[in-house]
């Protein structure tokens, strides 16, 4: 299988394809999001339904990560609340 | 709306899981013009996909099949609000489609139930079939260790998969008794297949500590998850770990058929011995129906294809095949029944509402989840009460809210649609 990189926060990270945003984010050990308190969240049900793994991708916020495969230098950023 | 935008059948399945490839199937077969819609990015549902290779096989048969019939496969697509009755609008990566249909499957199949405990907000505590996605997805997670616990037979599947995969399984906690484990094994007897599932099970997660009346009290760590704290048959104890996999069973996924207007009984939807619901044009099948695994999501998926394309006597012939298979929906929902301690394990300050961060404490003296929406936005974030919903109504006996469209949360383009398409609607209809 074959690497790509994508920018998670800045930081540049190495995946195999087909290798989810909500994983690379994992693997970057980044937060997906801040709640409206101010936690750090990851996903939860890694399915599509409980959208804690939000993520801004490409300029397009909410974007559910555990749902979209990672792409050559896609730019990744933790949801603000 | 552009014409190609624009997509008519006679059979439309809701669901690419074992039910709705199933329906899909049946009803092409018996000479239906039919069409398969699903969120996910692939047909097989949260059990097929997440499977082991000779599992897919079956998935693989069923799709073939979809093929040979010409069904129209819509992978990637959302159905977000009911424009009129036979007419539903979907919403995809960057555009929407409006499906027109005669008769419709809603095979939504069912999420994971969570409960809300001391540190389940921590990063690195997931589903129990959560963790599992993640690894499919790329989540290296050899070497790590990993307590799986909640209830139910997802438990065991997923510490095998986990397993697998080079995971260090440290307890698998179940709350339900080793009584009720026994009588259930007691039911596998009588049915092979399940049986050598459950030696194969067995086999792949031999050394692997499986503690019954067991179950967590706090996830423990600072933003991230360090370890977990159980009570293992009313003594605690602290486990170090990576990774908390906790699930507590299934819930079906019932929006779409409130949306479309079924009649619900105790959470699940109401079906004939057709699998038809109390709407005419609309089917059920699966866990929707009630929480039956995967046999009885197959033989239901069937039976509601074929009456659904008009062949009540094919689907007949199933009924009995469907009987048997009940029997083991009625045992899985004996044994893994919640413990009432359960509802006692959040502390004031435990998040109930992950959306809106809502804590245990600010949701005493309500009487229905409606009230406490109003009052506290529990429920009002963007999974839509999908994950506090069924926790509020074990902890609290609420009902579910009433659904309202959108059923998902969706792009403001595609809400902006809606509006010129009831319009356009209306305006068609208005002169007859």
């Amino acid at each position: 299988m074959s690497k790509i990189t994508v920018v998670i926060n800045g930081a540049v990270v190495e995946v195999e394809e087909g290798t989810s945003v909500a994983v690379a984010a994992a693997l970057a050990l980044q937060a997906c999001r801040t709640s409206v308190t101010g936690q750090p969240r990851g996903p939860l049900c890694a399915m599509g339904i409980c959208f804690e793994c939000r993520m801004t991708i490409n300029g397009q916020p909410q974007s559910r990560t555990c749902q979209v495969v990672c792409e050559p230098n896609m730019d990744v950023r933790t949801s603000g609340s | 709306m552009d014409r190609r935008n624009r997509f008519q059948c006679d059979v439309l399945v809701v669901g690419g899981g074992p039910a709705g490839l199933a329906a899909a199937a049946r009803a092409a077969e018996a000479g239906a013009q039919v069409a398969i819609v699903d969120d996910n990015v692939k047909l097989g549902g949260q059990i097929w996909r997440a499977s082991q290779q000779h599992e897919n096989r079956e998935a693989t048969a069923w799709v073939e099949r979809l093929r040979r019939r010409n069904v129209t496969i819509l992978c990637g697509w959302r159905i977000f609000h009911q424009v009129r009755a036979g007419v539903l609008l979907a919403e995809g990566f960057d555009d929407i489609r409006e499906l027109s249909y005669s008769k419709v499957v809603v095979a939504t199949g069912a999420r994971e139930k969570f409960l809300p405990f001391p540190g389940w907000t921590l990063r690195n505590v997931f589903g129990a079939g959560g963790l599992q996605a993640m690894v499919k997805s790329g989540l290296a997670i050899r070497g790590k260790r990993v307590v799986v616990a909640g209830t139910g037979p997802l438990l065991l599947a997923v510490a095998a998969n986990l397993r697998q995969h080079g995971a260090e399984i440290l307890m698998i906690c179940e709350q339900a008794s080793a009584f009720a484990l026994a009588r259930f094994a007691f039911t596998l007897v009588y049915e092979p297949e399940k049986r050598a599932q459950a030696l194969q099970l067995r086999k792949q997660l031999t050394g692997v500590a499986l503690s019954t009346s067991t179950w967590p009290l706090a996830a423990l760590g600072n933003h991230v998850l360090e370890g977990v704290r159980i009570s293992k048959r009313g003594k605690p104890q602290t486990i170090a770990c990576e990774y908390l996999a906790c699930g507590f069973h299934l819930v079906p996924n019932t929006e779409l058929a409130r949306l479309l207007g079924c009649e619900i009984d105790r959470g699940f939807v109401r079906v004939d011995d057709s699998q038809c619901t109390s709407i005419p044009e609309v089917f059920s099948a699966g866990e929707p129906t009630g929480i039956g695994g995967l046999e009885l999501s197959v033989v239901e998926g069937e039976i509601a294809g074929l009456s659904a394309a008009g062949k009540p006597e094919e689907a007949r012939a199933l009924f009995p095949k469907r009987a048997k298979a009940r029997g083991f929906a009625v045992a899985l929902a004996q044994t893994f029944r919640l413990r009432s301690e359960l509802a006692r394990l959040p502390s004031g300050e435990t998040i109930v509402c992950r959306c809106e961060d809502v804590p245990f404490s600010r949701l005493h003296g309500y009487r229905s989840s409606r009230a406490a929406k109003l009052q506290t936005r529990c429920g009002m974030g963007a999974c839509q009460g999908r994950v506090c919903g069924p926790a509020t109504e074990f902890l609290f006996n609420w009902d579910s809210d009433s659904v309202r469209p959108p059923i998902s949360p969706v792009r403001l383009a595609s809400l902006s649609m809606v509006r010129g398409l009831s319009e356009s609607a209306q305006q068609s209809t208005g002169g007859l």
